[in-house]
């Protein structure tokens, strides 16, 4: 389920692209998202997240919750990298489960 | 415009209700919830037994709505409860409701319906206050709390939301026939109405007539607004 998740954020924030959320080129497994050379900037997080909830609940059939209370912490934000968000993603899945 | 799709909070009775069957009236597709299931029903409307406060409920509520119809252009955050009751006779457990149905489930709400509405770049949303606010209402501490919670809400998200296309206003009624104020013992409604610069109770009609205006397409300039009904 990992490599699925990280493929659907990758996809999704193709979609997105340059309009939404700022970013044109591809991300990768290890794109940092936010934060300390990441790549978004607080709106394009949001939108990106937002529309990886959207995706996963079309995918999964079921809503995903993926606010967390660390999303603004440097060191700790399950939204720091593509890598990151793909497994907090899959354990929100599961938990849900 | 495409028809509007309209999500409505504490739909059973008394203003929720009425705010339904009239945007159900204007051809709204009306989506609505209560803790139980509504006794009434309507050709535009689909009802949800549904906790406002409740995160799994709530998102259940959206899930459908963006199945059916892929967006939402309108939220009125009618659900609340309230509590008349000295501060020291208050339980902590009524505190706990209060603060839950009418500040967790308008903030659960509005983050759901945002999240919709950016697609579109279009939302209005409605919060509900009340003249006790201003008035800071002597016996009902918890209420007035929470709903300048709400406000405050109101405030914070106008500007959150504002780059999406979303506006966030909020409606002060004063005292309406409803079971709300049943309860209430006639000569403390009196009080209330005295203090109003236009001194009668409240029609259904004056809540919609600001719900109309707050989700009119022209009024897209118009947000972080509080408006009290009866001069306050």
């Amino acid at each position: 389920m990992y490599q699925e998740l990280v493929d659907l954020i990758i996809a999704t924030a193709r979609e997105l692209g340059e309009d939404e959320i700022g970013v044109s080129e591809d991300l990768a497994e290890d794109t940092i998202l936010f934060g300390k050379e990441g790549v978004l900037d607080s709106m394009g997080l949001v939108t990106l997240i937002i529309a990886v909830e959207q995706e996963i609940e079309d995918k999964y059939g079921r809503p995903a919750g993926l606010a967390d209370e660390k999303a603004m912490s440097q060191a700790r934000s399950p939204y720091r990298s593509v890598a990151t968000l793909a497994e907090f993603a899959k354990q929100e899945i599961e938990s849900g489960e | 415009m495409a028809q509007p799709v309209t999500l409505i909070t504490g739909t059973r009775k008394g203003i929720g209700r009425f705010l339904a069957e009239h945007y159900c009236g204007e051809g709204h597709a009306v989506y609505g919830c209560s803790r139980g299931e509504a006794d009434w029903e309507h050709e535009n409307y689909t009802h949800f037994a549904a906790d406002v406060a409740d995160e799994k409920q709530a998102k259940q509520v959206f899930s459908t709505i963006r199945r059916e119809h892929g967006r939402l252009d309108n939220l009125l955050n009618n659900a609340g409860i309230a509590s008349m009751n000295h501060s020291l006779l208050t339980p902590i457990s009524t505190v706990e409701k209060v603060l839950r149905t009418n500040v967790v489930g308008s903030f659960l709400f509005s983050r759901e319906a945002a999240k919709l509405m950016k697609k579109n770049r279009y939302g209005r949303i409605v919060n509900f206050s009340t003249v006790a606010v201003p008035m800071k209402l002597e016996g009902e501490a918890a209420y007035v709390a929470s709903k300048a919670a709400v406000e405050s809400l109101t405030n914070v998200l106008s500007r959150e939301f504002a780059s999406l296309g979303i506006t966030v206003n909020t409606l002060g009624p004063v005292p309406i026939e409803t079971d709300l104020i049943r309860s209430i013992p006639e000569d403390k409604i009196q009080d209330i109405v005295d203090r109003q610069a236009i001194r009668r109770l409240g029609r259904l009609e004056d809540v919609s007539n600001v719900t109309d205006f707050f989700l009119r397409p022209e009024s897209d300039f118009v947000t972080g607004q509080h408006i009290y009904l009866g001069g306050l």
